[in-house]
């Protein structure tokens, strides 16, 4: 058989396999309409929507920063602000006119707030996944994310069960940019960082990629459209400790004695289904959405999986843990907090921004010590 | 190994957790919101990273 046949083989092997994957999700989006109401259908579609844009179109954070820190490549980074400001030229007049039904991710400033950001920007330098990217990584097969992602949730249920206390150490009112004057601030604000990366920028590369600002519209429509169905902003981590939480209620644990698990809101949360919070359904779609694009691939699913020392485990099991559990201090990760925090005018995710990126310094020195660089 | 045997662990996981969720916890298709917030009239009341407990 000579390539050529092999490759039209191959090609109509894919067929059954794609259209098998589309009707998949499809009647996964339809049977939760059915059973559990459009509104969480919609959610699921969505994330699965943010989930293909990611893996397709090879969007992301902590790649992006590394790239910009160590090669002064701004595109990606270029593309995550240009997402922020199209979500926030709707999302700011949609909260302005609907301050019942839709909220923002307002925040409060505090010392564990920046401390929780300087650690998470650390941790995703590591294992170079991100709140979403650790999603989408495991999604598509990654072993590092994979590992990651369970330590990521109970992180994030220990930070969450700390939180109340973490948060009296030290924290301002909660600040947020509204109405005009604060899209203004915002849209300021955003292209003073790009006019930053773009002067710091090696020659040539002062441009983004038209796959990227793809992206970048992509992805602000889905954030736009998890606010108008939702109520609320794009998140990860809160449901990621929820699933934790559920696990551990199942098992006999009693949370009573975390202010944040047994406040009346959360409670609630932690005994009803998953396919009905907010964050749990977008994060599901994330990993569906990634899955479905690595699978749709010829040979996406045949990288093999790279060879790393014993440290590097360790050291995936303890970045995990730790960006769960920094996340919740710092009230988001790159997408509660960075993302939709600057998009819906809470100056905590300004303040985000800067001590993750700090932490990103010393979280790329650290991925080649704990032997997180090699490769197969 | 390849990323196909990751990738089917990490399906069968997330199967997992939505089975042990359905059993613990089924959907209730009589307690659904409105398909969208925006124009709902109802207060946002979901999880979220950022929100502290009132």
């Amino acid at each position: 058989m000579t390539a050529a046949t092999t490759e039209i083989a191959a090609t109509r092997g894919a067929v059954p396999k794609r259209v098998a994957l589309v009707v998949g999700a499809l009647v996964l989006i339809a049977a939760l309409s059915l059973f559990g109401g459009l509104r969480y259908g919609l959610l699921l579609a969505v994330g699965l929507g943010i989930g293909i844009t990611f893996e397709s179109l090879r969007f992301g954070f902590a790649g992006p920063w590394r790239a910009m820190i160590l090669r002064r490549e701004p595109a990606g980074l270029l593309a995550q602000l240009l997402a922020i400001a199209l979500v926030s030229v709707v999302a700011f007049p949609l909260l302005a006119g609907h301050p019942g039904e839709l909220s923002g991710a307002a925040a409060p400033i505090g010392w564990a707030m920046i401390g929780g950001a300087f650690v998470f920007g650390a941790a995703m330098q590591v294992v170079l996944g991100c709140g979403s990217g650790t999603l989408v990584n495991a999604g598509s097969g990654n072993p590092v994310s994979l590992l990651a992602l369970p330590f990521f949730a109970i992180g994030s249920f220990v930070g969450a069960y700390g939180l109340i206390w973490w948060t009296s150490l030290g924290a301002l009112p909660v600040l947020v940019l509204s109405g005009t004057g604060g899209l203004i601030v915002t849209l300021a604000g955003l292209a003073v960082i790009a006019a930053v990366a773009l002067a710091l920028a090696t020659p040539g590369t002062r441009r983004i990629p038209g796959r990227l600002v793809l992206a970048a519209v992509l992805l602000a429509a889905f954030a736009v459209a998890n606010l108008v169905i939702s109520g609320q902003p794009w998140g990860v981590v809160y449901g990621l400790g929820l699933w934790v939480a559920k696990a551990a209620v199942a098992a006999g644990a009693d949370l009573s004695s975390s202010a944040f698990w047994s406040a009346p809101s959360n409670a609630a949360l932690v005994h009803q289904s998953l396919l009905t919070d907010v964050t749990s359904l977008t994060n599901l779609g994330l990993i569906g959405g990634a899955f479905l694009v690595a699978a749709w691939r010829q040979g996406g699913l045949s990288q093999p999986l790279p060879k790393l020392p014993a440290r590097a485990w360790v050291a995936t099991v303890v970045a995990g843990f730790l960006l769960g559990f920094s996340s919740r201090l710092a009230f988001g990760c790159n997408v509660g907090a960075f993302f939709s925090g600057v998009s819906t005018g809470s100056l905590h995710g300004w303040v985000w921004f800067v001590a993750a990126f700090a932490g990103a310094f010393l979280g790329i020195r650290l991925r080649p010590v704990l032997g997180l660089e090699a490769r197969t | 190994m390849t990323r196909r045997f990751t990738a089917g662990l990490c399906m069968a996981l997330v199967a997992l957790l939505i089975l042990f969720d359905q059993a613990e916890t089924p959907l209730n298709p009589y307690h659904a919101p409105p398909a969208f917030a925006f124009g709902s009239g109802q207060v946002v009341t979901g999880g979220f990273c950022a929100a502290l407990p009132q």
